[in-house]
Protein backbone atom coordinates (compact mmCIF):
# COMPACT_ATOMS: atom_id res chain seq x y z
CA UNK A 1 0.00 0.00 0.00
CA UNK A 2 2.58 2.85 0.84
CA UNK A 3 4.62 1.42 -2.33
CA UNK A 4 1.43 2.27 -3.82
CA UNK A 5 1.12 5.79 -2.56
CA UNK A 6 4.44 6.69 -3.40
CA UNK A 7 4.39 5.39 -7.03
CA UNK A 8 0.62 8.04 -6.77
CA UNK A 9 2.72 10.99 -5.35
CA UNK A 10 5.82 10.33 -7.95
CA UNK A 11 3.46 10.05 -11.07
CA UNK A 12 1.33 13.40 -9.32
CA UNK A 13 4.56 15.42 -8.74
CA UNK A 14 5.50 14.78 -12.65
CA UNK A 15 2.20 16.26 -13.66
CA UNK A 16 2.54 18.91 -12.13
CA UNK A 17 6.06 19.21 -12.99
CA UNK A 18 7.94 19.58 -10.18
CA UNK A 19 11.50 18.36 -10.08
CA UNK A 20 12.58 14.68 -10.39
CA UNK A 21 15.29 12.67 -10.31
CA UNK A 22 15.88 9.42 -11.54
CA UNK A 23 17.20 7.15 -14.32
CA UNK A 24 14.87 7.85 -16.66
CA UNK A 25 11.65 7.72 -15.08
CA UNK A 26 8.94 9.91 -16.18
CA UNK A 27 11.55 12.23 -17.17
CA UNK A 28 8.65 14.10 -19.47
CA UNK A 29 4.80 14.88 -19.75
CA UNK A 30 4.52 13.29 -23.04
CA UNK A 31 5.92 9.81 -21.89
CA UNK A 32 4.97 9.74 -18.28
CA UNK A 33 2.91 6.54 -17.96
CA UNK A 34 -1.24 7.08 -16.86
CA UNK A 35 -3.09 9.99 -18.56
CA UNK A 36 -0.39 10.82 -20.68
CA UNK A 37 -0.91 10.66 -25.13
CA UNK A 38 1.13 8.13 -25.49
CA UNK A 39 1.34 5.91 -22.32
CA UNK A 40 3.82 2.69 -22.18
CA UNK A 41 6.26 4.80 -24.15
CA UNK A 42 8.21 6.37 -20.76
CA UNK A 43 11.92 4.45 -20.79
CA UNK A 44 12.98 3.77 -17.58
CA UNK A 45 16.55 2.70 -18.32
CA UNK A 46 18.62 1.48 -20.60
CA UNK A 47 21.99 -0.85 -20.27
CA UNK A 48 24.22 -2.48 -21.92
CA UNK A 49 26.25 -5.60 -20.94
CA UNK A 50 28.40 -8.38 -22.24
CA UNK A 51 26.63 -11.39 -21.20
CA UNK A 52 27.70 -12.71 -17.96
CA UNK A 53 27.53 -16.49 -19.21
CA UNK A 54 29.03 -15.90 -22.80
CA UNK A 55 32.35 -13.16 -23.78
CA UNK A 56 30.97 -12.90 -27.01
CA UNK A 57 27.22 -11.87 -26.49
CA UNK A 58 26.06 -8.05 -25.91
CA UNK A 59 23.05 -7.83 -23.77
CA UNK A 60 20.85 -4.94 -23.93
CA UNK A 61 17.99 -3.65 -22.19
CA UNK A 62 15.37 -1.47 -22.52
CA UNK A 63 12.99 -0.97 -19.36
CA UNK A 64 9.50 1.31 -19.40
CA UNK A 65 6.60 2.35 -17.49
CA UNK A 66 8.49 2.83 -14.40
CA UNK A 67 7.04 2.69 -10.76
CA UNK A 68 4.26 -0.03 -11.31
CA UNK A 69 3.32 -1.70 -8.17
CA UNK A 70 2.29 -5.30 -7.93
CA UNK A 71 -1.03 -4.70 -8.72
CA UNK A 72 -0.54 -2.42 -11.39
CA UNK A 73 1.87 -4.71 -13.46
CA UNK A 74 -0.80 -7.59 -13.20
CA UNK A 75 -2.74 -5.23 -15.83
CA UNK A 76 0.46 -3.58 -17.39
CA UNK A 77 0.52 -4.39 -21.34
CA UNK A 78 3.07 -3.10 -23.80
CA UNK A 79 0.93 -0.95 -26.41
CA UNK A 80 0.93 -2.58 -29.56
CA UNK A 81 1.79 1.15 -31.57
CA UNK A 82 4.59 1.54 -29.58
CA UNK A 83 8.35 0.59 -31.45
CA UNK A 84 11.09 -0.02 -28.79
CA UNK A 85 13.95 0.66 -31.04
CA UNK A 86 17.68 -0.04 -29.31
CA UNK A 87 20.48 2.13 -31.79
CA UNK A 88 23.82 1.60 -32.13
CA UNK A 89 26.40 3.21 -33.71
CA UNK A 90 29.61 1.85 -34.69
CA UNK A 91 31.30 4.86 -36.52
CA UNK A 92 31.68 6.97 -33.50
CA UNK A 93 29.71 9.74 -35.23
CA UNK A 94 26.37 9.02 -32.83
CA UNK A 95 23.79 8.26 -36.02
CA UNK A 96 22.53 4.86 -35.51
CA UNK A 97 24.01 2.77 -38.11
CA UNK A 98 22.08 -0.48 -36.74
CA UNK A 99 18.60 -0.54 -35.34
CA UNK A 100 16.88 -3.50 -33.57
CA UNK A 101 13.14 -2.77 -33.63
CA UNK A 102 10.85 -4.71 -31.20
CA UNK A 103 6.83 -4.42 -31.94
CA UNK A 104 4.28 -6.37 -29.16
CA UNK A 105 1.12 -7.86 -31.01
CA UNK A 106 -1.15 -10.21 -29.55
CA UNK A 107 1.02 -11.07 -26.60
CA UNK A 108 4.07 -11.54 -28.85
CA UNK A 109 7.27 -9.85 -29.31
CA UNK A 110 8.82 -9.31 -32.56
CA UNK A 111 12.62 -8.60 -32.59
CA UNK A 112 13.56 -7.33 -36.14
CA UNK A 113 17.64 -6.66 -36.43
CA UNK A 114 20.07 -6.14 -35.99
CA UNK A 115 19.79 -4.45 -39.41
CA UNK A 116 20.38 -0.50 -41.11
CA UNK A 117 17.62 1.43 -40.49
CA UNK A 118 16.02 3.07 -43.32
CA UNK A 119 16.55 6.47 -42.44
CA UNK A 120 18.47 7.20 -39.37
CA UNK A 121 16.70 9.87 -36.98
CA UNK A 122 13.56 10.34 -35.20
CA UNK A 123 11.13 8.48 -37.59
CA UNK A 124 11.44 4.89 -38.28
CA UNK A 125 9.70 2.40 -40.08
CA UNK A 126 9.96 -1.47 -40.03
CA UNK A 127 12.65 -2.83 -41.10
CA UNK A 128 12.16 -6.67 -42.20
CA UNK A 129 14.71 -7.17 -44.32
CA UNK A 130 17.14 -8.76 -41.42
CA UNK A 131 16.92 -11.18 -38.63
CA UNK A 132 13.54 -11.41 -36.96
CA UNK A 133 13.02 -13.39 -33.59
CA UNK A 134 10.00 -14.14 -32.10
CA UNK A 135 8.54 -14.87 -28.39
CA UNK A 136 5.28 -14.80 -26.37
CA UNK A 137 5.34 -12.00 -23.52
CA UNK A 138 5.91 -13.51 -19.87
CA UNK A 139 2.46 -12.45 -17.90
CA UNK A 140 2.57 -11.75 -14.71
CA UNK A 141 2.74 -14.14 -12.20
CA UNK A 142 4.68 -16.46 -14.85
CA UNK A 143 6.58 -19.70 -13.22
CA UNK A 144 9.49 -18.75 -15.03
CA UNK A 145 10.28 -16.30 -18.09
CA UNK A 146 9.45 -16.84 -21.53
CA UNK A 147 12.57 -16.76 -23.94
CA UNK A 148 13.40 -17.86 -27.73
CA UNK A 149 16.06 -17.71 -30.08
CA UNK A 150 16.82 -17.88 -33.35
CA UNK A 151 19.33 -19.05 -36.14
CA UNK A 152 21.49 -15.93 -35.74
CA UNK A 153 21.68 -16.31 -32.37
CA UNK A 154 19.90 -13.82 -30.92
CA UNK A 155 17.46 -14.66 -27.81
CA UNK A 156 14.71 -12.31 -26.20
CA UNK A 157 12.59 -11.92 -23.64
CA UNK A 158 9.85 -9.26 -22.98
CA UNK A 159 7.44 -8.92 -19.78
CA UNK A 160 7.53 -7.49 -16.41
CA UNK A 161 10.97 -7.41 -14.41
CA UNK A 162 11.95 -6.04 -10.79
CA UNK A 163 12.97 -2.39 -11.68
CA UNK A 164 17.40 -2.75 -10.94
CA UNK A 165 17.45 0.57 -11.03
CA UNK A 166 18.00 1.66 -7.17
CA UNK A 167 18.95 5.54 -5.16
CA UNK A 168 17.46 7.22 -2.29
CA UNK A 169 15.08 9.82 -5.00
CA UNK A 170 13.03 10.79 -1.69
CA UNK A 171 16.15 12.26 -0.03
CA UNK A 172 17.44 13.74 -3.26
CA UNK A 173 14.44 15.63 -3.79
CA UNK A 174 15.11 17.29 -0.59
CA UNK A 175 18.32 17.85 -0.55
CA UNK A 176 16.94 19.81 -4.08
CA UNK A 177 14.85 21.40 -1.98
CA UNK A 178 16.92 22.53 0.32
CA UNK A 179 15.20 21.18 3.24
CA UNK A 180 18.34 18.68 3.68
CA UNK A 181 21.79 19.19 2.86
CA UNK A 182 23.32 15.30 2.29
CA UNK A 183 21.89 12.37 1.85
CA UNK A 184 21.25 10.12 5.07
CA UNK A 185 22.93 6.58 5.94
CA UNK A 186 21.34 3.75 5.11
CA UNK A 187 19.69 5.17 2.21
CA UNK A 188 16.28 4.47 0.87
CA UNK A 189 15.99 2.73 -2.21
CA UNK A 190 12.70 4.55 -3.68
CA UNK A 191 12.37 1.78 -6.62
CA UNK A 192 12.58 -1.07 -3.85
CA UNK A 193 9.63 -3.16 -4.26
CA UNK A 194 8.24 -2.00 -7.99
CA UNK A 195 8.64 -2.99 -11.25
CA UNK A 196 9.15 -1.99 -14.64
CA UNK A 197 7.85 -3.44 -18.65
CA UNK A 198 11.36 -4.80 -19.85
CA UNK A 199 12.70 -5.83 -23.32
CA UNK A 200 16.34 -7.74 -23.14
CA UNK A 201 17.77 -8.29 -26.44
CA UNK A 202 21.63 -10.73 -25.88
CA UNK A 203 23.50 -11.22 -28.67
CA UNK A 204 26.39 -12.46 -30.71
CA UNK A 205 28.67 -9.58 -30.29
CA UNK A 206 29.91 -10.06 -33.95
CA UNK A 207 25.62 -8.98 -35.38
CA UNK A 208 26.71 -5.39 -33.99
CA UNK A 209 29.76 -5.03 -36.46
CA UNK A 210 33.64 -5.14 -35.70
CA UNK A 211 34.37 -1.89 -34.04
CA UNK A 212 36.16 -1.55 -30.64
CA UNK A 213 33.41 0.11 -28.93
CA UNK A 214 30.23 1.05 -29.70
CA UNK A 215 27.58 3.66 -29.09
CA UNK A 216 24.11 2.62 -27.61
CA UNK A 217 20.83 4.47 -27.04
CA UNK A 218 17.18 3.66 -26.54
CA UNK A 219 14.30 5.19 -28.55
CA UNK A 220 10.35 4.57 -28.19
CA UNK A 221 8.64 5.60 -31.04
CA UNK A 222 4.47 5.26 -31.59
CA UNK A 223 1.81 5.40 -34.73
CA UNK B 1 -12.60 -15.54 -27.62
CA UNK B 2 -13.27 -14.32 -31.06
CA UNK B 3 -9.96 -12.56 -31.58
CA UNK B 4 -8.79 -16.48 -30.88
CA UNK B 5 -10.79 -18.14 -32.89
CA UNK B 6 -9.59 -15.86 -35.90
CA UNK B 7 -6.05 -16.52 -35.15
CA UNK B 8 -7.01 -19.87 -35.58
CA UNK B 9 -8.35 -19.65 -38.68
CA UNK B 10 -5.65 -17.72 -40.32
CA UNK B 11 -3.16 -20.13 -38.67
CA UNK B 12 -5.18 -22.85 -39.84
CA UNK B 13 -5.33 -20.83 -43.59
CA UNK B 14 -1.45 -20.32 -43.59
CA UNK B 15 -1.16 -24.24 -43.20
CA UNK B 16 -3.22 -25.17 -45.80
CA UNK B 17 -2.29 -22.60 -48.37
CA UNK B 18 1.17 -22.58 -47.79
CA UNK B 19 2.27 -26.10 -46.47
CA UNK B 20 5.63 -27.11 -45.72
CA UNK B 21 6.91 -24.86 -48.51
CA UNK B 22 6.53 -21.73 -46.52
CA UNK B 23 9.63 -22.14 -44.01
CA UNK B 24 10.22 -18.41 -44.09
CA UNK B 25 13.36 -16.70 -42.08
CA UNK B 26 12.63 -18.28 -38.20
CA UNK B 27 9.34 -20.17 -38.72
CA UNK B 28 7.26 -16.73 -37.92
CA UNK B 29 3.71 -16.23 -37.97
CA UNK B 30 2.98 -14.14 -40.90
CA UNK B 31 0.22 -11.94 -39.11
CA UNK B 32 2.34 -8.93 -37.34
CA UNK B 33 1.50 -5.73 -38.57
CA UNK B 34 4.62 -3.43 -39.57
CA UNK B 35 3.62 -1.05 -41.31
CA UNK B 36 3.49 2.53 -40.89
CA UNK B 37 5.97 5.56 -39.99
CA UNK B 38 6.62 5.23 -36.08
CA UNK B 39 7.72 8.99 -34.79
CA UNK B 40 10.12 9.23 -31.51
CA UNK B 41 8.26 10.03 -28.23
CA UNK B 42 11.70 8.93 -25.69
CA UNK B 43 15.00 8.63 -25.57
CA UNK B 44 17.76 7.08 -23.01
CA UNK B 45 21.19 5.82 -23.00
CA UNK B 46 22.96 7.29 -20.00
CA UNK B 47 21.22 7.62 -16.56
CA UNK B 48 19.67 11.00 -15.38
CA UNK B 49 20.83 12.92 -18.42
CA UNK B 50 17.20 14.55 -19.38
CA UNK B 51 16.39 14.45 -15.16
CA UNK B 52 19.06 16.50 -14.17
CA UNK B 53 20.24 18.62 -17.20
CA UNK B 54 17.37 19.60 -19.26
CA UNK B 55 14.60 22.10 -17.66
CA UNK B 56 10.81 20.88 -17.68
CA UNK B 57 9.72 23.63 -20.67
CA UNK B 58 12.36 21.33 -22.56
CA UNK B 59 11.96 17.64 -21.67
CA UNK B 60 9.98 16.48 -24.37
CA UNK B 61 12.37 18.40 -26.66
CA UNK B 62 15.53 16.60 -25.51
CA UNK B 63 13.33 13.27 -25.73
CA UNK B 64 12.90 13.68 -29.80
CA UNK B 65 16.28 15.05 -30.60
CA UNK B 66 18.71 12.50 -32.22
CA UNK B 67 21.59 12.52 -30.39
CA UNK B 68 23.85 14.06 -32.87
CA UNK B 69 21.72 16.78 -32.72
CA UNK B 70 21.46 17.49 -28.87
CA UNK B 71 25.19 18.93 -28.74
CA UNK B 72 24.08 21.94 -30.84
CA UNK B 73 20.72 22.26 -29.38
CA UNK B 74 21.48 21.85 -25.50
CA UNK B 75 25.33 22.65 -24.51
CA UNK B 76 24.29 25.92 -23.06
CA UNK B 77 21.31 24.27 -20.93
CA UNK B 78 23.63 21.62 -19.07
CA UNK B 79 26.37 24.42 -18.98
CA UNK B 80 24.33 26.32 -16.73
CA UNK B 81 22.88 23.61 -14.89
CA UNK B 82 26.94 23.12 -14.12
CA UNK B 83 27.10 26.12 -12.98
CA UNK B 84 24.15 26.11 -10.55
CA UNK B 85 26.02 22.91 -9.06
CA UNK B 86 29.09 24.85 -7.81
CA UNK B 87 30.83 22.74 -10.56
CA UNK B 88 34.65 23.42 -11.51
CA UNK B 89 36.44 19.78 -12.25
CA UNK B 90 35.65 16.57 -11.74
CA UNK B 91 37.91 12.85 -10.54
CA UNK B 92 38.14 12.35 -14.00
CA UNK B 93 39.81 16.10 -14.66
CA UNK B 94 37.23 17.51 -17.08
CA UNK B 95 36.35 21.13 -17.15
CA UNK B 96 33.26 22.16 -17.05
CA UNK B 97 32.83 22.88 -21.06
CA UNK B 98 34.47 19.38 -21.14
CA UNK B 99 32.08 17.68 -18.53
CA UNK B 100 29.15 19.45 -20.33
CA UNK B 101 30.51 18.24 -23.86
CA UNK B 102 30.99 14.93 -22.54
CA UNK B 103 27.07 14.54 -20.87
CA UNK B 104 25.23 16.48 -23.48
CA UNK B 105 25.18 13.87 -26.66
CA UNK B 106 22.84 11.34 -24.66
CA UNK B 107 24.44 7.94 -25.84
CA UNK B 108 25.97 5.03 -23.91
CA UNK B 109 29.78 4.15 -24.50
CA UNK B 110 29.79 0.22 -24.93
CA UNK B 111 32.86 -1.60 -25.27
CA UNK B 112 33.01 -4.92 -27.44
CA UNK B 113 36.04 -6.36 -25.46
CA UNK B 114 36.42 -6.57 -21.90
CA UNK B 115 34.44 -5.62 -18.63
CA UNK B 116 31.14 -3.70 -19.79
CA UNK B 117 30.52 -1.52 -16.66
CA UNK B 118 29.38 2.57 -15.70
CA UNK B 119 32.12 2.65 -13.35
CA UNK B 120 33.85 -0.44 -11.12
CA UNK B 121 36.31 1.07 -9.86
CA UNK B 122 38.75 0.32 -12.49
CA UNK B 123 36.91 0.91 -15.87
CA UNK B 124 35.15 3.65 -16.38
CA UNK B 125 32.05 4.24 -19.17
CA UNK B 126 32.62 0.89 -20.81
CA UNK B 127 28.37 -0.22 -20.62
CA UNK B 128 26.22 -0.57 -17.87
CA UNK B 129 25.43 -3.65 -15.98
CA UNK B 130 22.33 -3.83 -13.62
CA UNK B 131 24.53 -4.05 -10.55
CA UNK B 132 26.62 -0.59 -11.52
CA UNK B 133 25.75 1.90 -9.09
CA UNK B 134 25.35 4.52 -11.62
CA UNK B 135 23.99 7.18 -9.48
CA UNK B 136 27.07 7.03 -7.20
CA UNK B 137 29.35 7.59 -10.24
CA UNK B 138 27.30 10.35 -11.44
CA UNK B 139 27.01 11.77 -7.95
CA UNK B 140 31.04 11.56 -7.54
CA UNK B 141 31.47 13.11 -11.10
CA UNK B 142 29.19 16.00 -10.50
CA UNK B 143 29.68 17.18 -6.81
CA UNK B 144 32.84 15.50 -5.96
CA UNK B 145 35.61 18.39 -7.54
CA UNK B 146 38.60 17.44 -8.74
CA UNK B 147 39.94 14.85 -5.87
CA UNK B 148 36.48 13.25 -5.55
CA UNK B 149 36.86 14.10 -2.17
CA UNK B 150 34.45 17.66 -2.09
CA UNK B 151 30.85 17.66 -1.05
CA UNK B 152 30.83 14.13 0.87
CA UNK B 153 27.24 14.71 1.39
CA UNK B 154 26.51 14.41 -1.40
CA UNK B 155 28.36 12.20 -3.47
CA UNK B 156 26.86 8.91 -2.59
CA UNK B 157 23.29 7.87 -1.56
CA UNK B 158 23.92 5.03 0.37
CA UNK B 159 21.60 2.86 -1.34
CA UNK B 160 24.38 0.62 -3.40
CA UNK B 161 22.40 -2.30 -4.62
CA UNK B 162 19.09 -3.38 -6.07
CA UNK B 163 16.24 -4.65 -3.55
CA UNK B 164 16.27 -8.19 -5.19
CA UNK B 165 19.20 -10.47 -6.64
CA UNK B 166 19.95 -11.02 -10.25
CA UNK B 167 19.63 -13.68 -12.43
CA UNK B 168 23.49 -15.63 -13.35
CA UNK B 169 21.63 -16.32 -16.46
CA UNK B 170 18.97 -14.96 -19.11
CA UNK B 171 17.11 -12.46 -18.85
CA UNK B 172 19.30 -11.58 -15.84
CA UNK B 173 16.97 -9.52 -14.81
CA UNK B 174 14.81 -10.55 -11.63
CA UNK B 175 11.29 -11.65 -11.48
CA UNK B 176 8.80 -9.07 -10.08
CA UNK B 177 7.41 -8.39 -6.97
Amino acid sequence: MKLRILAGGLIGMAILGGVLFAADHIDAPAVTGAGSTSPGNDITDIYAFQSPADNSRMVLVINTQGLLSPAATATASFPSNVMYEFNIDNSGDNVEDLVIQCLVQNGKMRVYGPVAPGTPGTNSTVRTNGPVTEVNVTGYGATSPATASNGNGIKIFAGPRDDPFFFDLARFKDILAGTQSAFRSPGVDAFAGTNVMSIVVELPKTLLGNAASINVWGETKSK
Amino acid sequence: MLRINKHYLLALFAIVSLGATSCDKDDVDDNFDTSGTYIQNDQMARPAINTVFVGSARKNEFNTTAPSAMSAAFTAQFLSVLTGFGYSSNALGMDKATFAGALVTDVLNVKMNGPTTFFDGTNVLTGRALADDVIDTELLLIFGGASGGSNPGLTRDNVNANDKSFLSVFPYLAAPF
